[in-house]
């Protein structure tokens, strides 16, 4: 079955060293995946493929929605439809955090100036900083800069949206407030990839969860399967390792 | 009391500051318009270098590393004297403006390229990931912070640039420093030079002291 985000034979060389052996991956409309896997297993380096921040070996292929992902003309339209979240925010830091969340919603949307605050001062409020709006974005924790990257990406209402662990370069106890974020946009029809290492946000969000180690997808199952009857060892031993503690 | 009347002679200064004035005037001139002329010609040649396709980025780079090798007065000698043969008549004024910017253009370029590279790699892909094209990235994105950057070595580069143009007095340009020769001829006293000295200095110092207090007040900030 063609998913709405459909990977091909992906493979990705940095040099002579192979990030990504042939991952074959559907992503239905809707869907939220989450991928896990110890450092280095090419969660990240999966995704950022998606809206082609890093290309791919060309005989790969990866549609969003019906178009190729390539450089090219069609690419800066996949990628206005494909948001993503980043580990360090890479918020803008000589704009407001209002500014930040108008500017692409105006330069790619053509959105009016009206238009686009009300869009970005509504969006604020959904992610709980509507009073931080005309602050800069060095004035804000990390959890609020991260919750306006969200806010950020979803101006330009995409349908799919990427998060590459989104909470792991946060102090402990903003995790949650970006998290629930993330949480109430699940079920709102936007495709969601999550690379997280937070597996109660897998396994309580995802509707489908992808153990990835060495470049290749090892396992895809519901949370439960995966989280509860993982049928790799690797799987197993990954899980084991990161669950108790 | 020698000294006075030799350097400091205020009759002299007096009689010839209307000179000196129309100098500087001509200086000024000569200055702003080959800043201008080599901070645009230094944005796109610097852009070239970093983005442009290979050929035309080997390009940009051969004339960057030819305009900071080649001696400015000779650069400008060769336009004035030498182009003729070939047919390129310029003005005085013009081969100024010429050859200063030309030069500037080379330091601007590489000062710009320094600061886009220092802005981290996070900015690019986040203005990618929007959707943003490349012209919304530069304008929107990036040049607003490299600017930032860069406006101390820039500032710097406009200093040298007012100050290169006492070289245009060679090619016959009425500037501050010629005037000051021409007036020191007429009046038989090198009190004007030392006038023609302190009006450069007086002018370029608060720019020096700029420089150094926003140098001082960024160190800051970034720590």
């Amino acid at each position: 079955m063609e998913g709405y985000i459909s990977i091909r034979n992906l493979r990705k060389q940095f040099g002579n060293f192979t990030a990504l052996h042939d991952v074959e991956l559907e992503i239905a409309e809707g869907e939220v995946v989450c991928v896990i896997g110890p450092s280095g297993s090419g969660k990240s380096t999966l995704i950022r493929c998606i809206n082609l921040l890093e290309p791919f070996q060309p005989e790969s292929t990866i549609t969003v929605g019906g178009t190729k992902v390539e450089a090219g003309r069609n690419l800066e339209k996949v990628r206005a439809d494909v948001g993503m979240v980043f580990q360090s925010f890479n918020l803008f830091p000589h704009l407001t955090v209002l500014r930040n969340v108008m500017l692409a919603p105006m330069r790619v949307r053509g959105l009016s100036v009206p238009d686009a605050e009300k869009r970005a001062r509504d969006l604020l409020t959904r992610v709980g900083i509507g009073e931080q709006a005309d602050k800069y974005p060095g004035k804000l924790s990390g959890g609020q800069q991260q919750r306006v990257a969200i806010a950020r990406a979803l101006a330009m209402d995409p349908k799919v949206m990427l998060f590459d662990e989104p909470t792991s370069a946060l102090d402990p106890e903003m995790v949650g407030e970006v998290l629930d974020v993330m949480k109430s946009l699940a079920g709102t029809g936007v495709t969601m990839v999550v690379v997280t290492h937070e597996m109660g946000f897998a396994r309580q969000v995802a509707d489908r969860v992808i153990f990835m180690d060495g470049g290749r997808v090892v396992e895809i199952g519901t949370p439960t399967q995966i989280f509860d009857t993982p049928q790799e060892q690797r799987t197993r031993d990954f899980l084991g390792a990161v669950l108790n503690h | 009391m020698d000294i006075f009347d030799t350097f400091f002679n205020v009759p002299v200064l007096i009689r010839t500051f209307p000179l000196l004035m129309s100098g500087l005037w001509i200086t000024l001139q000569i200055g702003v318009a080959s800043i201008i002329a080599g901070l645009a010609l230094g944005l796109l040649l610097a852009l070239v270098r970093l983005y442009a396709a290979p050929w035309l980025q080997v390009i940009a780079k051969i004339y960057i590393n030819f305009m900071r090798s080649i001696p400015l007065l000779v650069l400008l000698i060769i336009i004035y004297y030498a182009l003729p043969f070939v047919g390129i008549r310029l003005s005085p004024f013009m081969s100024a403006v010429s050859a200063l910017s030309l030069v500037s253009a080379a330091y601007t370029a590489e000062i710009f390229r320094a600061g886009i590279e220092a802005i981290p790699k996070g900015q690019f892909e986040a203005s990618a990931a929007l959707g943003l094209g490349y012209r919304n990235t530069m304008v929107d994105v990036i040049l607003p912070q490299a600017i930032r950057i860069v406006i101390p070595p820039l500032t710097n580069n406009c200093i040298n640039v007012m100050k290169d143009t006492a070289l245009a007095s060679v090619v016959a340009m009425p500037d501050l420093l010629k005037q000051a020769t021409q007036a020191q001829a007429l009046a038989a006293n090198p009190s004007p030079l030392i006038g023609a000295a302190i009006i450069y200095v007086a002018f370029l110092w608060p720019l020096v002291a700029a420089v150094s207090k926003l140098e001082r007040s960024y160190a800051k900030a970034d720590h």
